[in-house]
């Protein structure tokens, strides 16, 4: 009963109250860049949630039974961004190959991932709270839709601002950045939840 | 000593990585709850900046080109680790209030962008000063992001009270870290306008990322930057 709790904690405080790319700022450049209409920003979140959730998994395998039993916790860095990098190159081959559709949805977000940093302070993070391999893959899961989340608030907000009437100092990246700020004032609000 | 000296007013003022170019936008809102922070992460940057980018330099020509990434990768993440060693040793209250935005320093695009820009194509002294010129600006920005929000957020500068004002306590927040980088974004526009009225080639500001991911040579490994 007490894992069931604690799963449940992870995904509302994962996906809520401290949100990735709001309060974390992790995965920022995806978060301004892919946000300008729902549906691609939708895309890029589904992306996110797969590859977060699978490379969580397989870092947490890597953690615990081979840099572990071996005693070099501290290459971490150095071996979860290697093996983030080749499982998005392996991941996008496979769903070329296998699973054109998922792969036409999501594949030219894929790349793009690599470099989020979202992905690599995730895996990070499993690691500094102790977290087994089932609560890593949950807390992955809940922090990749966290990051939906927002993405896509943010860009339903982008496409009803797009033509409105600004300074001409503040078109563009401000005024979304106003915007990414407001919301994250309401995201501080999650805070005080408590249980 | 001349081109060296050209590499580090380049990096400190004509291509500023935060100020000019925006990159590494991650770590520039994440640490900047105060300039003491800035300050620490901006000079753990510069370190592993300036050391990778001497080492990339230095086997440049034998990285070969199609696997010179995940070459890169695993020099930019050893400098990465052996810093985060040196600090938890040396200055724990830094590396806790860092925390992982330190190892987060491998995925920080300013360094790999500099990699594949300049430190792959030149010499290792040229590129030895494009990492510190480059290190330094990004700590500058850093810094004065640092001053700014710790000002209005708490009212003090580096920890000394200066009990001016009642603190808006929500510039400490994320939420103030968007407010300050807003300002900073609009601020680059008005200079970008005035300098194109004036005829002025203005390309490189705000070059670094310009909102479009599918622009950024850092996302496309194949790519030429």
């Amino acid at each position: 009963m007490n894992t069931v709790k604690d799963l449940l904690l992870i995904m509302i405080g994962s996906s809520l109250m401290s949100n990735v790319v709001l309060s974390q700022f992790l995965g920022l450049c995806p978060f301004l860049g892919v946000s300008k209409k729902v549906n691609t920003a939708a895309g890029m979140g589904s992306a996110v949630i797969f590859v977060i959730t699978l490379s969580s998994f397989v870092t947490g395998l890597i953690y615990n039974y081979i840099l572990t039993p071996l005693n070099i916790e501290y290459l971490q860095t150095i071996v979860f961004i290697l093996v983030i990098a080749a499982l998005v190159q392996f991941v996008e081959m496979f769903l070329k190959k296998k699973v054109p559709s998922l792969y036409k949805a999501l594949g030219v977000y894929l790349p793009l991932i690599t470099t989020n940093c979202a992905v690599l302070g995730i895996a990070l993070t499993n690691v500094q709270k102790d977290y087994n391999i089932l609560y890593g893959v949950v807390n992955g899961f809940a922090t990749a839709v966290g990051f939906t989340i927002a993405i896509v608030l943010l860009a339903g907000i982008r496409e009803k601002i797009e033509d409105n009437d600004f300074l001409p100092a503040m078109k563009g990246m401000p005024i979304v950045l106003v915007a990414a700020g407001l919301m994250a004032i309401a995201f501080c609000g999650f805070g005080s939840l408590s249980f | 000593m001349n081109k060296c000296m050209e590499r580090l007013y380049n990096g400190i003022v004509k291509e500023n990585p935060t100020l000019v170019l925006m990159l590494g936008m991650c770590p520039t809102l994440a640490v900047t709850t105060s300039a003491i922070n800035g300050l620490g992460m901006g000079l753990t940057t510069t370190v592993v900046l300036a050391l990778s980018n001497a080492i990339i330099a230095a086997l440049r020509k034998i990285i070969p080109s199609k696997s010179r990434i995940p070459a890169f990768i695993v020099i930019i993440a050893s400098f990465v680790t052996i810093m985060q060693l040196l600090l938890q040793a040396y200055i724990p209250s830094l590396y806790a209030a860092l925390g992982i935005y330190i190892p987060l320093i491998v995925v920080n695009c300013i360094i790999l962008g500099r990699a594949e820009a300049y430190a792959y194509k030149n010499s290792v002294i040229t590129s030895l000063f494009d990492g510190i010129g480059m290190g330094l600006g990004f700590t500058f920005a850093l810094t004065v992001i640092g001053m700014v929000r710790e000002f209005i957020g708490g009212g003090t500068i580096f920890d000394i009270e200066l009990n001016l004002f009642t603190p808006v306590a929500i510039f400490k927040m994320p939420p103030g870290a968007f407010f300050v980088l807003a300002l900073l974004t609009a601020i680059q526009n008005a200079v970008k306008i005035r300098g194109e009225k004036k005829g002025k080639d203005m390309s490189k500001v705000g070059s670094g990322c310009d909102g479009n991911c599918s622009a950024c040579p850092n996302a496309d490994k194949e790519g030429e930057s």
